[in-house]
């Protein structure tokens, strides 16, 4: 009846899968294993209060939000768009890779624009499509169904593997906080050092794909060879 | 006030100690500026969210484990129960951000630029730590913003945090209770339940194996759970530990990279909807995996390119 123990971890798969409140599935699974596990009420609550006390780092963003705001309304968005606008002749797949760049440079430092909602639809596809334009082009409305998409990628790839550069960032606090209970003690700067030949391929891959393949629609659409 | 005069502890310690009174009380004026917010429609819930989470991440030190525990799970149900809210949210317009860009230009980017700065150098430093560097960022930054603009306050500090601080809400706690979790199934020895299943299937010893197993697994719960940071709790402890760490793999290489693995299946994945699909909708796409078919491709070659990695500098 081991097998019963993981229960908790069945908990977990099927509620994040089917979109359940995320927070009640946790709990539910805590709960569970708790009992399963034999550790009762008393184990539950106890375990819980201290390794959420001995896991604190992770709230460490709070303080970080103490300038987020206050830096967004000195401008910080504005200013991020007037630096990649110093951007001139670029060919779209260049605007993007160049977004690539900026947003991974910044990410590295936890300082974010906004995202898809906040830079990529405001500030990102209209260089793109303007990109276009400026070479007499009228855009082709599969390409630029097909920048957006690629837009969108750069913006997750830079996000994602540029972020965990941070050194007290969420990814690292987390992988830290898992290790140790399994006796397994680490840095927090080796964790971001470890990443960095991996940041570095992925957004430059991710910068030659995209470029490249705006490359071939360029010249399936609009018979653009340069 | 023993722990702040004991020797026992180090300088960085004690900071990082203050840095969550500091937090803790930013998590309190949250709830209590919600409280009194008559356009919050779930005042009290609000309220008892961000108290309680105030007060255990404040002063959690000094409170015992089953109190801590009581608090946190008293936090957890006006979160379960949506009773979280936002209330009056007063946001920068975007004339007066456009102004202070045009007067401040670039040198916005030295105060963005300086938590980040702070973290490696003082992570540098034995007794302070990269948290303690993140801390010292932070004022600093603060105090730059208060030279560069007399309009910031302190008080639009505090504004701006907890307007932030509201609009992430409580899924802010999710890595937390997720560490968490990963305790209590470590405390339930779930990890070795999954191990003695596992081992029957791979070969215990085969480090090359376990690494490819793991960093594939993840790759694929995350694209399953639709998130990363649940997977790899589930992950590490299963699999991880067991058939790759135990063998005396660099738990650095391989915990680290995991997660990067997993966010391979993070691009691949609808289920990580605030990355694939909300953007489809915010760009009026036509198809709605469009993004996700502009990354599979790259997901595979990461994933490759990590596995690799691992299995060298293991």
């Amino acid at each position: 009846m081991e097998w019963i123990k993981l229960l908790g971890i069945l908990i977990v798969i099927i509620g994040f899968a089917l979109k359940k409140d995320s927070i009640l599935i946790i709990m539910l699974a805590a709960i569970v294993t708790a009992f399963t596990g034999g550790l009762g009420v008393k184990g539950l609550l106890e375990t819980l209060g201290s390794s959420f006390v001995a896991n604190r780092s992770m709230v460490i963003f709070i303080l970080i939000m103490l300038v987020t705001g206050t830096l967004e309304r000195n401008g910080l968005k504005e200013s991020a768009a007037k630096l990649i606008g110093k951007l001139k002749n670029a060919s779209s797949g260049a605007v993007i890779g160049a977004y690539g760049v900026m947003r991974g440079i910044f990410a590295a430092f936890n300082v974010s624009f906004g995202g898809v909602a906040g830079f990529v639809r405001p500030i990102i596809m209209p260089m793109a499509i303007g990109a276009v334009e400026a070479k007499g082009h009228e855009p082709n409305e599969e390409h630029v169904e097909q920048l957006k998409g690629m837009a969108s990628g750069m913006e997750n790839v830079a996000w994602f593997f540029c972020q965990v550069l941070f050194v007290g960032g969420a990814g690292g606090l987390l992988v830290q906080s898992t290790l140790e209970p399994l006796g397994y003690k680490v840095e927090l700067l080796d964790l971001a050092k470890v990443e960095i030949p991996i940041a570095l391929f992925c957004v430059t891959v991710a910068i030659i794909y995209y470029y490249l393949k705006d490359k071939r629609l360029r010249k399936k659409y609009y018979g653009d060879t340069k | 006030m023993g722990f702040f005069t004991s020797a026992d502890f180090t300088i960085g310690q004690k900071i990082l100690e203050v840095l969550y009174i500091i937090m803790g009380l930013m998590a309190i004026y949250t709830g209590v500026k919600n409280a009194r917010d008559e356009e919050n429609p779930s005042r009290l819930g609000t309220a008892v969210f961000w108290c309680a989470m105030g007060v255990v991440i404040g002063f959690g030190r000094w409170i015992p484990p089953m109190a801590n525990g009581i608090l946190i799970v008293i936090m957890t149900l006006p979160a379960i129960f949506k009773k979280v809210k936002i209330g009056k949210v007063d946001a920068p317009n975007t004339e007066y951000t456009k102004a202070m860009s045009d007067k401040l230009n670039m040198k916005i980017f030295i105060p963005a630029l300086s938590i980040g700065v702070f973290a490696i150098i003082f992570a540098l430093q034995p007794n302070y730590g990269a948290l303690v560097g993140v801390g010292v960022g932070v004022f600093v930054a603060v105090v730059l913003l208060i030279i560069f603009n007399k309009d910031n306050k302190p008080k639009v500090f505090l504004q701006d945090s907890e307007r932030l601080l509201s609009t992430v809400g409580p899924l802010s706690m999710l890595p937390m209770l997720l560490a968490s979790l990963g305790a209590i199934f470590t405390a339930g020895g779930v990890g070795d339940v999954i191990a003695e299943m596992v081992g029957k299937v791979i070969p215990k010893g085969n480090v090359t194996v376990g690494i490819i197993v793991f960093a594939v697994g993840m790759a694929v719960f995350t694209m399953i759970m639709g998130n990363a940071f649940a997977a790899i709790t589930v992950m590490t402890v299963g699999i991880g530990a067991p058939f790759v760490l135990a063998y005396g793999a660099d738990p650095v290489v391989i915990g680290m990279l995991a997660l990067t693995c997993g966010y391979c299946g993070t691009l691949c994945t609808p289920m990580a909807a605030n990355f694939n699909i909300v953007p489809v909708a915010m760009l009026d796409m036509k198809d709605r995996m469009g993004v996700i078919k502009n990354q599979v491709v790259l997901a595979g070659i990461f994933l490759v390119f990590q596995i690799c990695y691992m299995i060298i500098f293991k």
